[in-house]
């Protein structure tokens, strides 16, 4: 049996893992501009849709948030081949992240968006803007910055499902610290260090978001 | 509204999959299904207790208590529920720890849970309006009866929403324990549909399982906070 730990091999790993942390950061970041982008649609069609589209996403946004994101992964990457679409993991994986957030950034878009008083609509009206300037130039700029701290913690989220991805075998960080430990029969220090920098990197996003919460909240208070 | 609307897809869902021949897909599936609820309700169960103790440690504990839980919420919360399945189940046995494969979901899921519902807890005490502590020690109880019978059932109350979305998000996450081989429902699925590949009805089915569950839990829930609300205002009137 070997010693507990082992900082020959885990000095000898931390390169190829350091490799495989760049797909994990790719993966969130495309997943999240995903997520965000969708959220944004949902969240629209969600309130000012006509009826059948309202119930339609809110349908949708409720099975999204209420089902697994495991068998969502699962259910593209099985399903998408069948239907004509071949996608190779890591699309279907950040396709899945992104379809799966969005629908959780759906709902915070939507207490910004309701937040923003109907005067302003009003208001518009009053000026002769049409009805997308007035959501393009006076509605969503009030009502995006009050969300951006409940938007980052979903980045965070995100980023601390995609070790999910590595059970459709997408060579990100899980995935790399499994064909390490597998090889070698040594799993504590891969996965160990897989734990370490996702807890590295959740500090130091949270104390980042705690910071441009601050500001934002100065700049209201400024602006006030 | 919304609910009924959900009910409505999921019977016609599952009335199309069923017509669709999946019906001989669910006793197998269901047979996953209920290692997942056993999963489930052990992880509730043991997040329920890891929060209650690290929220009251982090509030009322001596210092080295207070570090313990602090150490215990970040760290459950900054690294992955994926990543602490895997540590527990890959890299206790070198520890000399070896643990069923349900043992390792139950405590790794409720560990994980345990640590968000720590701040839950904490929030809900924090939100009890100091005068009822003041009123307490006026009536002379001590600080673990004016804790036991006052504060904490206020607290309770105000907890109960929260941890209906956390209990959510735990059922979510047992579908990660297929992935250390235990034969729950996201399991079984695969099983199924790697032998079968009919891939639209079994994957189908599961999510409307999972979906039927989610809603169980929302409706239990809710159902519990009318009945502490009720108890809590004939309290006050009483």
């Amino acid at each position: 049996m070997a010693a507990i730990w082992d900082w020959d091999y885990a000095l000898e790993i931390l390169p190829i893992l350091a490799e495989a942390s760049i797909v994990t950061v790719q993966v969130t970041f495309a997943g999240f501009l995903l997520a965000l982008a969708v959220g944004l649609a949902f969240a629209v069609g969600r309130m000012a849709g006509p009826a059948w589209l309202r119930a339609g996403t809110s349908a949708v946004v409720e099975f999204v948030r209420s089902t697994p994101l495991l068998i969502q992964i699962f259910v593209l990457y099985y399903m998408m081949p069948g239907l004509g679409l071949s996608l190779s993991a890591m699309t279907t994986g950040v396709l899945a992240l992104g379809l799966h957030y969005g629908a959780y950034c759906a709902e915070v878009y939507r207490s910004g968006l309701e937040n923003v008083p109907r005067g302003q609509w009003e208001a518009s009206i009053a000026l002769n803007l049409s009805p997308w300037t007035t959501f393009k130039d006076i509605v969503l700029p009030q009502a995006i910055p009050p969300v951006v701290p409940a938007l980052g913690n979903y980045l965070i989220a995100l980023f601390k499902e995609t070790p999910l991805l590595s059970a459709i075998a997408v060579l990100e960080l899980m995935q790399t610290a499994k064909i390490l430990g597998s090889e070698s029969f040594q799993y504590t220090e891969p996965i160990t260090l897989v734990g370490a920098f996702f807890l590295l990197f959740s500090l130091l996003s949270a104390a980042l978001i705690r910071r441009v919460e601050r500001r934002l909240g100065a700049r209201a208070g400024a602006r006030r | 509204m919304k609910v009924a609307l959900v009910v409505a897809a999921l019977a016609a869902g599952f009335a199309l999959a069923l017509l669709a021949g999946a019906g001989e897909f669910l006793p197998e599936l269901l047979r996953g299904t209920l290692v997942t609820l056993q999963v489930a309700a052990g992880g509730a169960l043991l997040a329920v207790a890891a929060a209650l103790a690290a929220a009251l440690a982090r509030l009322y504990g001596p210092a080295p208590l207070r570090w313990l839980a602090v150490a215990y919420v970040e760290t459950f919360r900054g690294t992955s529920a994926l990543v602490q399945l895997f540590w527990l189940f890959f890299v206790l046995p070198h520890f000399g720890v070896t643990l069923a494969p349900i043992t390792v979901g139950i405590v790794a899921l409720g560990l994980n849970i345990g640590a968000y519902g720590a701040e839950v807890v904490r929030g809900a005490i924090g939100a009890v309006p100091p005068g009822q502590w003041e009123a307490a020690t006026a009536l002379n109880m001590d600080r673990v009866q004016a804790l036991r019978r006052i504060v904490l059932p206020q607290a309770f109350v105000r907890m109960i929403p929260p941890w209906g979305n956390l209990f959510i998000e735990l059922l979510k996450a047992t579908s990660l324990v297929s992935l250390i081989t235990l034969s729950d429902l996201a399991f079984k699925a695969q099983q199924l549909n790697q032998n079968t590949l009919r891939t639209a009805e079994i994957f189908g089915l599961v999510l409307l399982i999972y979906l039927a569950i989610s809603l169980a839990i929302t409706a239990g829930m809710r159902a519990l906070e009318r009945r502490a609300a009720r108890g809590l205002a004939r309290g006050r009137t009483a």
